[in-house]
């Protein structure tokens, strides 16, 4: 499985999203999240933005105050993961306009049904932005 | 009207934000109660909105939620499409593979396949992928096959992704399903081929051999497609199976270069490195193209492409290390950068590079960087060397003394923390490198006259392998009294008590020393001919193990006082000097042992242990006790001894001297390095019954699997009068004097070996103690272990004198590492690639692009019987007239057959067997086995034989020709393959002696 869990987490730490393509149990999510929180939050723009953790590859980007974290396999191209942060970002600022981490707090089921969209089983499967869209533009119509 | 008053999700997200600073769990704490109210209701937006509210605070506060999984199964089936997507997200995100209400959704998850709405479909599909369970996968499968076919892209694409979960919860699956998916691989869509190229990518990670004949298909789009997301996939797909074809390897390796040339993307550009690099390693071109690639990597300012270039270069450094050696000065610099993450990778990197040659060099480049970095990063460095250097027995180090100095010096670093390391490796080259034991000495004495040192809690460790190492091999030491004072300065007590006993065992040992030969040496000079040959007699197999042997020189003459030319007498042919070249000359004069600084020496130990002789700690008590006992002994025989009378001396001389040799001796066997298996090899005393109890240990050790260690312990091995050998540990003073050399010791135990064990049988002389591995020729094997070590020892001194490079290691056969099982690969997986393989080559005949490479292995897994006919088939036999070949010609040979795809097939006539008589059939029965047969080399076509004695039994039935396989044939039984279904057939007639066995695979 190549994504194995996507995190977005704010300056302070707090998770803001959190979706994980395998099974892990309330506690073993908290203790990860706080472990990898701990360690990339620490370093600096000038730093990579890998970072090796247990047995995942941990692939972030900073965006304002928001950190994507997404945690891939070892055979996973970290490149690639960059340009998929890169993606995820473009596509929501798409949907709400200029993101900010309020928009993902107050519309989490989006996010996550962007998300769904684009990853499934931790393999990405639509990388046009208006394809990952038009599923959730008819849904806010419909509503 | 529940609703109305409602909390929405807004509302408890804004008052979890206004809520105060620690105040948050109590307000989650409420509005769970709230939820658990709501979400009973059978308004379905108030359960919709209770459900939303949980999710959240489930995904984001990591609130359980695994009491509301029912609620969201019933929510699924809502007709509203927000309250279905709600629920199925909930399911989703909270739902763990135990969760019991998941069979509920089995229903609503089969209709919503069948919806004409695509959202509605692809909302069922990403659930499915998130929760799968083994039965929902089973159940399901059908549905996902129609899906697979879908008209929509959008909803295929999914499908396709969410196939990978159900095959690994239900691999049958792939049985149905595979030939679909094959399909896709054409698909003109780029949702759908990147859909299933990332599938196939995740299968081929896990097991790449069943994807080969595969392989065309992803030629044609590494070739064809431009789309670097599916591209990076096919790249990955192709990393795993080029290694496994070397044809394959050529045919990639040009389009890979293609794209590596022509792609300005970096992610794309990066695969293409890495597979280059990681399957591609063998062409040269490329190789070399890929590390241009990485350097332009290395010398862009983006750290991320540094970091990433460096763990590139690092695959390529072990098998091209010029490429490292082309980019050392960037790797050099690298190890300064700001990111701890790219100073590890160039850390790593600089060690693939170290060799014998440049170790030196590459080391002191390293310390002065350990010197200014951070704490952590320093003692990565140190830890790195010290593995890098002690890998393979320390195969990279030739000159040792430089080694054993760079550890001295790393253990002054103000932030290493690598003391237990240190401490490690250099008893374990005391024990292993005899050469170097004189600079181990020097090393030590440096480290253990450092009173600032003890204050460091982190080298501890190192004053105690030096302490011990100084002890060990005092002999080497250049000043005696310079060496007590500092095992006995006042600043050990900062030590903890474990190394504070192992600084006082070394007083005691240097202080033996000391005596011992400031003694014989004086007897040397005053009684040469009756003193020498009592201390000769005694002293000859201790000594010469002790010590590291030099021709005598006339100089040594000379040194009658001298400690370490001390208690051997000169002139005589088969001395041995306790002498080293490096100190002996220089150093005599200065540290003769007068009487008088023998008599300090003593005092000033009495005075500084008899301090902690009543400390609480018991080790260091006992030991300093020890000590004390000794002087308290030997003292008033010392007076005795150089004040008294020439008459009178003899007698105490001779005592004082006697017990000196005694306790001498005590410390003068070889330590040596012990083999971990060395507990394993020691034979069982008499009358000891460690197998019966234990009958069963077998069946429990198989499960447990030791961890191989490599490490070595401390133990001097040591015989005792009665023949029994037993390890015993260093830190026991009172043993008897040993001093067998290792051959004595192999002879020794050859010839007690009898005595232990009973003379039931021959098999019963061997080691038989442990259950766990049956070595039947365990004691031979120790015993040739020892006599190997011994010659090894042997050579070592002879060679010694011809100023040999590197001195030699002693080095033990662990037979214990080869033991290590290979992991097997996970059953799933082998589940999926047995049916992948089954499926590709059932599309063989269809599908002429598949490859055949890997059907001969299919067939095989059909014959999953073995039978075993057990009758003289001589006299069965029916039919003379085609049996050529005589039965012991037969039984002696094997013969090993591999089944054509013709095997398989069956003769596509039924009514034959049943029309035909006896004669016919057998006649049918015997072409067939000709044609599936293979004759052998020598010309002897045993299918004669074979064939027509089973024909005899299956002529009645008619079945014979489902037999295509015969394995072996041994005397009179013979082993046959057949199908399952004959081997149910042929179980169902009685025929005598004839036996069914199954064999897996």
């Amino acid at each position: 499985m190549g994504i194995r869990f996507i995190l977005m987490v704010n300056k302070q730490g707090q998770t803001r999203l959190a979706q994980y393509y395998e099974y892990l149990t309330l506690e073993e999510r908290r203790a990860l999240e706080g472990e990898i929180v701990r360690k990339c939050l620490a370093r600096t723009e000038q730093q990579c933005s890998f970072v090796e953790h247990r047995n995942y590859k941990i692939v972030y980007r900073r965006y304002a105050s928001l950190f994507f974290l997404v945690g891939v396999d070892n055979e996973e191209n970290e490149l690639a993961i960059l340009e998929f942060i890169h993606l995820l970002v473009e596509t929501m600022d798409r949907h709400f306009g200029n993101v900010c981490e309020l928009d993902i707090m107050f519309h989490l089921e989006k996010a996550h049904f962007m998300l769904e969209e684009m990853v499934m089983n931790g393999c990405i499967v639509e990388t046009s932005k208006a394809n990952i869209l038009s599923p959730i533009q008819l849904m806010d119509k419909a509503s | 009207m529940d609703s109305l008053f409602q909390r929405s999700l807004d509302d408890l997200i804004k008052g979890l934000r206004l809520s105060p600073a620690g105040g948050e769990a109590a307000f989650i704490a409420k509005s769970i109660d709230e939820i658990r109210r709501e979400i009973k209701s059978t308004d379905s937006q108030t359960k919709a909105t209770a459900l939303q509210k949980l999710t959240y605070l489930h995904s984001l506060h990591g609130v359980d939620m695994s009491w509301a999984a029912f609620p969201a199964v019933e929510l699924s089936s809502s007709a509203v499409h927000a309250h279905k997507r709600l629920a199925l997200l909930s399911a989703s995100l909270s739902f763990s593979p135990t969760t019991d209400v998941i069979l509920l959704l089995t229903h609503q998850l089969r209709k919503d396949f069948s919806s004409s709405s695509p959202h509605d479909v692809s909302l069922a599909l990403s659930t499915l992928s998130s929760i799968s369970t083994p039965d929902l996968s089973r159940d399901l499968t059908p549905e996902l096959f129609t899906l697979l076919n879908s008209s929509k892209n959008f909803v295929k694409k999914k499908a396709i992704l969410a196939i990978l979960r159900i095959f690994e919860q239900y691999p049958e699956a792939v049985r149905v399903c595979f030939k679909r998916i094959v399909e896709n691989l054409e698909s003109s869509d780029m949702g759908v081929l990147s859909a299933t190229v990332g599938l196939f990518c995740e299968l081929t990670v896990k097991e790449p051999r069943s994807y080969l004949p595969l392989a065309p298909e992803f030629y044609k789009i590494l070739v064809d497609s431009r789309n670097n997301w599916v591209l990076i996939k096919v790249l990955k797909i192709f990393a795993k199976l080029a290694p496994l074809e070397p044809r394959l390897a050529k045919r990639i390796v040009e389009p890979i270069c293609e794209h590596l040339r022509r792609t300005g993307a970096k992610s794309l550009a990066f695969e293409c490195v890495n597979t280059i690099v990681t399957s591609l390693s063998e062409y040269e071109p490329a190789v070399k193209l890929a590390v241009m690639k990485i350097q332009e990597f290395l010398l862009e300012s983006d750290p991320n492409l540094n970091y990433l270039g460096l763990q590139a270069l690092t695959i390529v450094a072990v098998k091209h290390s010029w490429a490292v050696l082309e980019n050392k000065e960037v790797v050099i610099k690298s190890l300064d950068d700001v990111d701890v993450n790219i100073k590890l990778e160039a850390l790593q990197l600089v060690m693939t590079m170290v060799s014998e040659d440049n170790v030196a060099e590459i080391c002191k480049v390293l310390i002065s960087y350990a010197l200014k970095s951070d704490p952590e990063f320093c003692n990565e460095i140190l830890g790195s060397i010290l593995s890098t250097c002690s890998r393979n027995l320390y195969e990279v180090i030739a000159d040792f003394d430089w080694y054993i100095s760079l550890l001295g010096e790393m253990s002054r670093i103000p932030h290493c923390r690598k003391g237990e390391e240190i401490e490690t490796q250099l008893i374990d080259i005391g024990m292993r490198v005899k050469d170097v034991r004189p600079q181990l000495v020097h090393v030590s004495r440096g480290l253990l006259i450092d009173p600032a040192l003890l204050g460091n809690l982190y080298i501890h460790k190192v004053l105690s392998a030096a302490a011990f190492l100084s002890g060990e091999y005092v002999e080497f030491s250049r000043n005696l009294l310079e060496l007590m004072e500092s095992l006995l300065q006042p600043r050990t007590c900062l030590l903890p008590p474990p190394i504070r006993a192992v600084y006082i065992q070394s007083v005691f040992k240097v202080l033996t020393f000391c005596l011992y030969s400031s003694l014989s040496s004086g007897d040397d000079a005053l009684y040469p001919s009756k003193l020498t040959d009592l201390v000769l007699k005694e002293d000859f197999q201790g000594s010469s193990e002790t010590v590291t042997s030099a021709l005598i020189s006339d100089s040594d003459l000379d040194d009658g006082l001298n400690p370490r030319s001390s208690h051997q007498p000169t002139g005589n042919g088969e001395d041995i000097m306790i002498t080293h070249e490096q100190t002996s000359p220089a150093s005599s004069k200065k540290q003769q042992l007068t009487q008088k600084s023998i008599m300090n020496l003593v005092n000033l130990v009495e005075t500084n242990l008899g301090q902690v002789a009543g400390s609480h700690e018991v080790e260091i008590q006992e030991r300093a006790s020890n000590v004390l006992g000794m002087i308290e002994l030997i003292k008033p025989r010392i007076h005795n001894s150089m004040d008294e009378s020439e008459g009178d001396k003899i007698k105490g001389e001779l005592r004082a001297s006697d017990m000196m040799k005694l306790m001498f001796d005590a410390f003068s066997g070889e330590l040596g390095p012990v083999s971990v298996s060395a507990q394993k090899r020691v034979p069982i005393p008499d009358g000891l019954v460690l197998k019966e109890s234990l009958s069963d240990i077998e069946a429990i050790s198989n499960d447990i699997k030791l961890p191989v260690s490599s490490s070595f312990s401390l133990v001097r091995s040591h015989t005792v009068t009665n023949g029994t050998t037993i390890p015993e540990q260093l830190s026991k003073e009172e043993y008897e004097p040993s001093s067998e050399s290792t051959s004595l010791l192999a002879e020794h135990r050859k010839r007690h070996e009898l005595y232990y064990l009973p003379s039931e049988s021959k098999e019963m002389i061997s080691n038989d103690y442990p259950p766990a591995h049956e070595h039947r020729d365990e004691a031979i094997d120790e015993a040739d272990d020892l006599v190997k070590l011994t010659k090894q020892s042997l050579d070592l001194r002879k060679k010694r004198n011809q100023a040999k490079p590197r001195p030699a290691v002693v080095k033990l056969d662990d037979g214990e590492e080869a033991h290590i099982a290979a992991k097997k690969p996970e059953l799933n997986d082998d589940l999926i690639s047995g049916a992948v393989r089954e499926v590709l080559l059932g599309n063989e005949a269809a599908s002429s692009s598949s490859k055949s490479k890997s059907s001969n292995k299919a067939s095989k897994k059909r014959e999953k019987n073995e039978l075993t006919i057990d009758r003289p088939f001589e006299s069965n036999m029916t039919v003379t007239n085609t049996v050529a070949s005589e039965p012991g010609n037969a039984s002696s040979r094997r013969h090993k057959h591999h089944s054509d795809g013709k095997e398989k097939k069956r003769p596509s006539s039924k009514k034959e067997k049943k029309e035909h008589d006896h004669k016919d059939k057998q006649k049918s029965d015997h072409r067939h086995a000709l044609l599936s047969l293979r004759p052998l080399k020598n010309g002897v076509i045993f299918h004669h034989v074979l064939p027509l004695s089973i024909v005899k039994f299956d002529m009645k039935n008619g079945r014979f020709y489902q037999m295509f396989l015969w394995e072996r044939l041994k005397g009179r039984d013979f082993y046959v393959k057949m199908d399952p279904e004959c081997v149910e057939f042929c179980k169902a007639v009685p025929v005598h002696g004839l036996h069914f066995c199954h064999r897996n695979g």
